[in-house]
């Protein structure tokens, strides 16, 4: 039981290597784009601060950037597909700081689908796009234990509509602070 | 090809939240028959209207209107075979019933052969006066088989998910049951958290279906008799596609306790209830279980190849076949009761429809549908139809289509999006001990 779990963890690291690898390429960005403004800021430089910065969240515990601006909480995916933009995970890299800075702090990552295939199919999708935010953050330094992760396939579109615009703004993960 | 156009608006008899039938096309060839109105002591309903529906929406019979009749006998000393002849039929179905003392009704009903002129069936039903419904499904499943030569499945019920205010905070999810033919739902549960993959024990006693009612996926088993609710352990990840082996000691499902997702069975029968690992595969989707009709295998949906396809799993020996080829889609299948023919959802050029297989020749998949976004199939007990989720107009609908592909009907809801159809396995539904 202990060598599959090494064996899990040593697998996550490695598909998080996988994603920083895919990074490295350009990749499509997805047609929609987060509702909330954002920057994309270059990643830090610095060591990771051990002491917790009160400039990590706003007054309504929402995620900052260090330019303070809000950091985006939700990511994007193309159909069929589970893999983080380049942007994304400079996006997810400053998430990491957060919570290696804040350990108190938990985090829930949502998978959802858009509605095109098969119910149970998309749960299991929906589970691989939360995996791919979550072997980031850990292969980032966040504690697994930080992390609580639940797949709602298609049942929970941000968008209802039955169009390409509705289905790429329902294809996400969500990281939800608590 | 002849089309049969039918509106049934039979909802408004039961309620808003019925499904109403609207038949799309029916088979090129259907059998003429005369269902004549039953005779009756007392006006307790229409027997022979719900018999005559039954016969149409199989597709394989065309019943006459009851004003084109020329005579309407409900005992043999009144048929005059040459009354249907004139009309064409081939068969020609009289009945009465009695009202009984204890609160009970009596139906005899008689089929004769207008060709052969002579009598082919007869039968009497007693039961209670609330199972008027049951009554007629049951003459039309005697009929149909003695026509036919394959058992009827009219007296079945379907499960599905009924949504009502989608997309908003306060949506409502409700497990719904109701007769084949849409009429008398009646809800099972309901929550405000999404619900999905529900299905049917092999004796039709139990069901077991996704809920997320604590914010997490958990597989529940149902009693339908008593309405208990039973909440199998839940491991973290996903718990889901619960699917009874065929003599229901075993649930098939998917869990991905070990960092993905993965086939599992597990005993119910036993107390201690510990499911076992039934596909190894790391990094690929595993999901959709479906038995074999033996028992000894399952289907299921894998990306393992890189795309979703369907494959088999031998449970004593573990080996593995893929089943399906063409296209970069093929999820959710289902085996019929000979073994043989596979149904699955199949994407082509970006639509998804459902298709049909012969595993033992190498054809390509037929698609059965025509519209898009369908999903869910799942079939009859005797194999002849499947019911399936599609849209239509942006609403979630169910539709049902004749394994041939020659019959379709759709059952639209006015209460909200429905969803996940599940068509029972036979049932004794005319036997009150059973609660159904």
């Amino acid at each position: 039981m202990r060598q599959v779990r090494r064996y899990n963890v040593a697998l996550s690291v490695a598909v998080a290597l996988i994603l920083v690898g895919c990074a490295s390429q350009q990749e499509p960005e997805p047609a929609a784009q987060p509702a909330a403004p954002v920057d994309v800021e270059p990643v830090q430089t610095q060591p990771v601060q051990a002491e917790p910065e009160s400039t990590d969240f706003d007054s309504r515990s929402r995620p900052l950037m260090p330019s303070g601006r809000v950091l985006a909480t939700r990511f994007y995916f193309e159909l069929d597909q589970a893999r983080l933009s380049a942007r994304d995970l400079r996006l997810l890299e400053m998430h990491a700081n957060i919570l290696t800075r804040n350990r108190d702090r938990r985090l829930v990552i949502e998978g959802h689908c858009d509605e095109r295939g098969t119910r149970e199919y998309n749960l299991a999708l929906g589970e691989r796009r939360a995996n791919a935010v979550s072997s980031f953050l850990t292969s980032a330094g966040v504690r697994r234990s930080q992390i609580e992760m639940v797949s709602y396939g298609e049942e929970r579109p941000d968008d209802p509509g039955h169009d390409e615009s509705a289905w790429s703004k329902n294809r996400r993960a969500v990281v939800i602070y608590r | 090809m002849k089309k049969v156009i039918w509106w049934a608006v039979l909802a408004s008899l039961q309620g808003l939240d019925a499904l109403e039938i609207v038949i799309d096309r029916g088979n090129d060839n259907p059998i003429p028959i005369a269902v004549v109105p039953f005779a009756s002591s007392n006006s307790t309903g229409d027997i022979s209207g719900i018999i005559s529906f039954d016969l149409t929406r199989s597709g394989q019979f065309s019943p006459i209107d009851e004003e084109n009749m020329l005579s309407y006998p409900s005992q043999p000393e009144d048929v005059y075979f040459r009354d249907w002849r004139i009309l064409g039929m081939e068969y020609l179905l009289i009945g009465r019933h009695l009202s009984r003392v204890d609160g009970g009704i009596t139906v005899t009903y008689r089929l004769f052969d207008v060709t052969a002129e002579r009598e082919v069936k007869s039968g009497e039903i007693t039961a209670s006066r609330d199972r008027m419904r049951d009554i007629a499904h049951r003459i039309a499943d005697e009929v149909y088989e003695e026509i036919t030569g394959i058992r009827g499945a009219f007296s079945t019920r379907i499960l599905y998910v009924l949504v009502e205010n989608i997309g908003t905070s306060y949506a409502r999810y409700k497990l719904e049951m109701a007769d084949s033919d849409g009429e008398r739902p009646r809800t099972l549960f309901e929550t405000s958290e999404p619900l999905l993959s529900p299905s049917w024990s092999p004796d039709g006693q139990r069901i077991a279906y996704v809920s997320f009612e604590t914010g997490r996926p958990s597989i529940v088993i149902q009693e339908l008799k008593s309405n208990v609710r039973q909440r199998l352990p839940s491991y973290p990840g996903l718990n889901g596609a619960p699917a009874f082996s065929p003599d229901g000691r075993e649930l098939a499902m998917v869990l991905s306790r070990d960092g993905n997702p993965e086939i599992y069975t597990m005993e119910i029968a036993t107390p201690a209830r510990r499911p076992r690992r039934v596909t190894r595969h790391l990094s690929a989707i595993d999901t959709e279980p479906g038995w074999t009709p033996d028992g000894k295998s399952l289907i299921f949906t894998s990306d393992r190849g890189g795309r979703p396809q369907i494959y088999r799993v031998d449970l004593r020996t573990s080996l593995t076949e893929r089943l399906t080829y063409q296209g970069d889609y093929n999820a959710r299948a289902r085996l019929l009761p000979d073994g043989r023919h596979l149904v699955y959802v199949h994407r082509r050029e970006g639509i998804y429809h459902i298709a049909w297989q012969d595993l033992e020749t190498d054809e390509d998949p037929r698609v059965l549908t025509e519209t898009s976004l369908d999903e869910s199939p799942s079939l009859a007990p005797n194999g002849t139809m499947l019911i399936y989720a599609t849209q239509d107009q942006g609403r979630g609908i169910l539709a049902v289509v004749s394994i041939d592909g020659q019959v379709k009907y759709k059952l639209p809801s006015s209460a909200g999006d429905v969803r996940e159809p599940s068509w029972s396995p036979y049932l004794d539904t005319l036997s009150a001990a059973r609660g159904l």
